[in-house]
């Protein structure tokens, strides 16, 4: 049984999805979305702990051995983001009961839910899968329920963005697709480790090289590096709330841990970061984005296009850890996406239990809410602060191994813009607790209650960025593995 | 702990509970046991003790510091005689109090002990300013306050620098050799009085209470003169600086109206010689400007107590206003001119057995210029506080005060002073078996006193010839400018005028520049708004654009 663990991972949800439809019942499709995120998660527990135990483990897929079957391969480099998926996916699934009862109509709650399943299973399979084709397939699945969900949003911006996104989505993926194809035409294969072995010595390869811009701009366009970011506010600032909770947290992680997996154990740091200037366009685009995602954030006046923006800027410190393509550069990026995940995905909930009590996130109708949500507003000031990097919140732990890493290099620029991003990220939350605890309330305005199940949400992912700031033993220990495994062994 | 600093400083905790006669006894009783305990301790490195890692040394005798502590006993001695007539208990306990510092900065072993008592020295005798208590001597005693602060901080600065250096917080031979060196050289001259660093002294101490300037004479500056000797000597820098303070308080002693100002220059004059014979060093420089400084402490004390006895009775010290005094105080007029011999180095006078050691060295190294200098300083001396003290003070026009004999407490602790001084220049030897090192010098020989009773009496010549003639600058009621003007006058005029210019400026510019200011930031921010170009939600065909282009350009970099 637990031999077939790296499958039902991914089955699971996948399974979930058409039974949410066909069973057309709110509360079982919930259900079923809870299910199937607390298998996932099981899952990824056990695999994560047999990983660190013995080590890589393969599964055929039906029996059909690698190279000439698709193949699942879990590793030190994706059992955090299996972990990070399918967690956000239980923490999701918790907050959504109340939040989308609130949020749409009834006939589509089980359509979300549904969607949320097949999001869930797309992103676990491009997370654990060792085939090129295959993650392209799974991307698509993510990519497409993606869309569907954002359309649900409550206005009517909502379908632009999700038109949007499809666009560009669907041109990223497009792109993915041409850099698979070269890579195939060079080699005749489509296995990850056996791409890797023929790959290696080939360097000077023109269509290789295409091959991997290719792959490199696709998925720029799904991590929403700056200047490919423009879907990304828009997409999370209208989706539903426990979608942009949900995806917030996961979406981009994926698409540049898959960035990582096929950058480091594909084709290989020393052709994309060292016969490429891959390394240096990243840290170039990184700080653009840093920038320009934090001075963007200072001036919205909408709290989720607040926290959308300030997503631009993370990606940025994310990409910048992974094109120094050190060890301690990429266990950073692993670290900054693990904290940033678990923070954002708080701040996103908390902007989601505003909208259902008050109605409305922009700034300017939060005023007093210090005084009439104390406790939720506590957790966004916490989660907040996570966003600076204030020790001891978890995004002073990451930050800080990020500083190192860029230090390590000599990478001063890139250090000052992130210096700046962070002052920046001060400006932004601090605009927002400003507004929140020193503007009086509107008369008349009472004390707000949330519903348990959001509150119980937030309160775990806040409490966990702090434990993380703490004590960031568990996470470092997971990114270490990672960037162990990518940079050590090559193809895995 | 036995400490003669310590003993005066818990002593003087016990004189305002006591009063009448047992305040008087213990305030004798205090300085005597002090000498006693002094001269009873070993020689060595006393007891010591760490505290937050550092190895302290309160206590530690040898003949340098025995020498020194012995002088400031015997100043507090007489400055405790001179202080029985009043009652304030305030000024009264601060005389053991302060002179407890000095002393234990005298004996201080380490770094941090002598910069404890340095800054223990500074406040306690602020308090002597302030015992005036009028609106004016409480500014003048913020000033001396923040000077004496100033030179705590770079002391401390100094002494961190040093640590940091790995060199130490022993309190012996520093010498110039890096920045921490530096500051505490800079520390020491504040409280030395260097030229430029010295306005707080002659701008403080006049405004000092009748035994406030008795009591601030003798410690403060010459506990800078023993840190100088201890851990300077041989100092090069040292010689030129002397050498202008020997010069320079000459001409505002002339003009100056105050006696107690021009006593206050003549005492930055005195410090001089001591600071250059440090600086020359060697047994013989060193050795007489310790001795300088222990004469210089007595005979200072003596020209204040006159002048304090003058102001006690006339209530002014103006030479302007004073003239004739000879009269009513006799005793008085005899004692100040005691102390004005002792001050221009009369034979058989003490300045005579110390200044000359410090010529001595001067000349021995072939300095000549500044051997002239100080030559030139010293007939300037004799002439401003030679002179024109007791002239001004008690002889000139009579002026009509018609006022009683000082009190006689003052009158026994002048005598003692006085007595003091012929003593050291009569038998010298009593003070030269005390110096640090062996004395090999005889002051009394012909070619010396003659020299010295030439320069003195050319000066008296010279003085009379320019009041005869009238040329000598007249006693005018006059506020002469000196380094003290920076921060009295020109530095708050400047923040005057400042802070007038700018509200005139903020008024005449302030709008337009906000203006364009707002016109900037609204310029440079309107991308990043949310209505614009970058935050508002991009048009597809945009996306799709930057996509391309994007891929073009790393597919250019990448293939070129």
């Amino acid at each position: 049984m637990t031999g077939q663990l790296p499958v039902l991972q991914v089955a699971v949800p996948l399974l979930c999805a058409p039974l949410c439809v066909l069973l057309r019942s709110r509360f079982v499709a919930w259900l079923l979305f809870l299910a199937a995120s607390l298998t996932s998660l099981t899952c990824a527990v056990w695999l994560a702990e047999r990983v660190d135990r013995t080590g890589a483990l393969r599964y055929a897929m039906g029996d059909w051995q690698a190279p000439y079957g698709i193949e699942f391969v879990v590793n030190g480099f994706n059992t955090p983001v299996l972990l990070l998926v399918s967690l956000s996916a239980v923490v999701a699934a918790v907050y959504s009961r109340r939040s989308v009862a609130a949020e749409l109509d009834d006939r589509r709650v089980p359509l979300l839910y549904a969607c949320l399943c097949l999001a869930l299973a797309g992103l676990l399979g491009l997370s654990i899968t060792g085939d090129v084709f295959n993650a392209f397939v799974f991307l698509e699945i993510s990519s497409l329920s993606t869309y569907t969900m954002i359309a649900m949003g409550r206005r009517r911006q909502a379908l632009l963005a999700s038109f949007r996104y499809l666009v560009i989505g669907t041109i990223g993926a497009t792109f993915l697709l041409i850099g698979i194809g070269l890579a195939y035409a060079v080699t005749g294969t489509l296995n990850m480790a056996d791409l890797a072995q023929r790959l290696t010595g080939s360097h000077d390869n023109r269509a290789l090289q295409a091959a991997v811009v290719f792959v490199f701009v696709g998925l720029a366009v799904k991590m929403a590096v700056f200047p490919l970011h423009a879907w990304l506010p828009a997409a999370y600032g209208e989706a539903p709330s426990a979608v942009s909770t949900f995806v917030a947290a996961t979406g981009t992680k994926v698409a540049i841990y898959v960035f990582c997996r096929f950058a480091f154990t594909v084709f290989g740091a020393s052709l994309v970061f060292g016969a490429m200037p891959v390394d240096r366009i990243g840290l170039l685009l990184a700080c653009l984005g840093i920038l320009a995602g934090s001075a963007a954030a200072c001036f919205q006046d909408d709290l989720r296009y607040v926290l959308a923006w300030s997503s631009v800027a993370q990606v940025g410190y994310i990409v910048a850890g992974v094109s120094l393509a050190t060890t301690a550069g990429v266990s950073g990026a692993y670290l900054h996406m693990i904290m940033h995940s678990v923070t954002k995905a708080a701040l996103f909930a908390i902007a989601g239990v505003l909208l259902l009590r008050l109605g409305s996130v922009r700034l300017a109708d939060l005023a007093g809410l210090g005084r009439r949500m104390p406790w939720t507003f506590a957790a966004f000031v916490v989660a907040g602060l996570g966003l600076v990097g204030v020790p001891p919140t978890a995004g002073f732990a990451s930050k800080w191994a990020l500083v190192t890493a860029l230090v390590e290099r000599d990478q001063w620029p890139v250090l000052v813009a992130m210096l700046a991003g962070s002052l920046l990220a001060l400006v932004y939350v601090g605009r927002v607790i400003e507004v929140a605890w020193f503007r009086e309330p509107p008369d008349g305005a009472d004390p707000l209650r949330p519903p348990a199940s959001m509150v119980a949400a937030i309160w775990f992912l806040v409490l966990l960025s702090l434990y993380f700031g703490i004590d960031a033993s568990l996470p470092a220990h997971l990114a270490d593995a990672a960037a162990a495994a990518l940079l050590g062994k090559g193809g895995g | 702990m036995t400490s003669p600093a310590l003993l005066l400083m818990l002593g003087a905790a016990g004189v305002p509970l006591l009063h009448g006669r047992l305040r008087s006894v213990l305030m004798l009783l205090l300085p005597v046991a002090g000498l006693v305990m002094l001269w009873l301790l070993p020689e060595g490195p006393g007891v010591t003790f760490a505290l937050f890692g550092l190895e302290l040394t309160p206590v530690r005798i040898d003949a340098l510091s025995r020498l020194f502590a012995t002088g400031f006993l015997l100043a507090a001695l007489l400055t405790s005689i001179y202080a029985l007539h009043l009652r304030d208990p305030l000024q009264q306990a601060l005389i053991p109090l302060y002179a407890g510092t000095a002393i234990g900065g005298a004996l201080a072993g380490d770094l941090v002990t002598l910069f404890v008592c340095w800054e223990l020295a500074g406040l306690s005798s602020a308090f002597l300013i302030w015992a005036g208590r009028t609106e004016r001597s409480y500014r003048a005693g913020m000033r001396y306050l923040v000077a004496q602060l100033i030179s705590g901080l770079l002391m401390l600065a100094g002494i961190a620098l040093r640590v940091q250096a790995g060199e130490g917080i022993e309190f012996g031979y520093l010498g110039l050799n890096g920045p921490g060196d530096a500051l505490i050289l800079l520390a020491v001259g504040i409280k030395c009085a260097f030229p430029l660093l010295h306005a707080w002294l002659t701008d403080t101490y006049p405004e000092a209470t009748v035994v406030g300037a008795v009591a601030l004479s003798p410690f403060t500056t010459k506990l800078a003169v023993y840190v100088l000797a201890r851990s300077f000597p041989g100092t090069d820098l040292l010689i030129w600086v002397g050498a202008a303070m020997t010069v320079f308080p000459i001409f505002y002693a002339v003009i100056e109206n105050d006696l107690r100002r021009v006593l206050a220059y003549s005492m930055i004059n005195q410090l001089g010689f001591m600071v250059a014979g440090v600086g020359v060093g060697g047994a013989l420089g060193v050795n007489g400007a310790s001795a300088h400084a222990v004469a210089d402490m007595v005979f200072k004390s003596l020209l204040f107590m006159a002048m304090g006895a003058v102001l006690l009775r006339t209530g002014t010290t103006k030479g302007s206003e004073l003239g004739g005094l000879y009269k009513s105080m006799p005793q008085t007029a005899a004692l100040c001119m005691v102390g004005a011999a002792s001050i221009s180095a009369f034979p058989l006078f003490s300045a005579f057995a110390t200044k000359s050691m410090i010529m001595e060295a001067v000349g021995q190294e072939q300095l000549t210029v500044v051997w002239l200098l100080l030559l030139f300083a010293s007939a300037g001396v004799f002439h401003h506080a030679g002179i024109k003290i007791p002239y001004f003070a008690f002889f000139a026009h009579d002026r009509g005060h018609r006022v009683a004999e000082a009190p006689l407490n003052m009158r026994v602790a002048m005598t003692l002073a006085a007595l003091i001084c012929v003593g050291i220049g009569v038998a010298p030897n009593l003070l030269y078996e005390l110096l640090p090192h062996p004395v090999d010098y005889v002051p009394y020989t012909t070619a010396h006193v003659i020299n010295q009773l030439q320069l003195l009496l050319l000066a008296s010549m010279a003085f009379t010839l320019l009041v005869r003639t009238g040329l000598y600058p007249p006693e005018l009621r006059s506020v002469n400018l000196d380094a003290d003007v920076v921060y009295r006058r020109v530095l708050p005029h400047t923040w005057h005028a400042l802070s007038r210019a700018v509200p005139r400026l903020r008024r005449t510019l302030g709008p337009p520049l906000r203006h364009r200011g707002a016109n900037l930031w609204s310029a440079t921010t309107r991308p990043l708004r949310p209505e614009a170009k970058l935050a508002t939600p991009w048009p597809t065909h945009l996306m799709v654009w930057w996509a391309v282009f994007l891929l073009g350009t790393v597919l250019l970099l990448a293939l070129l």
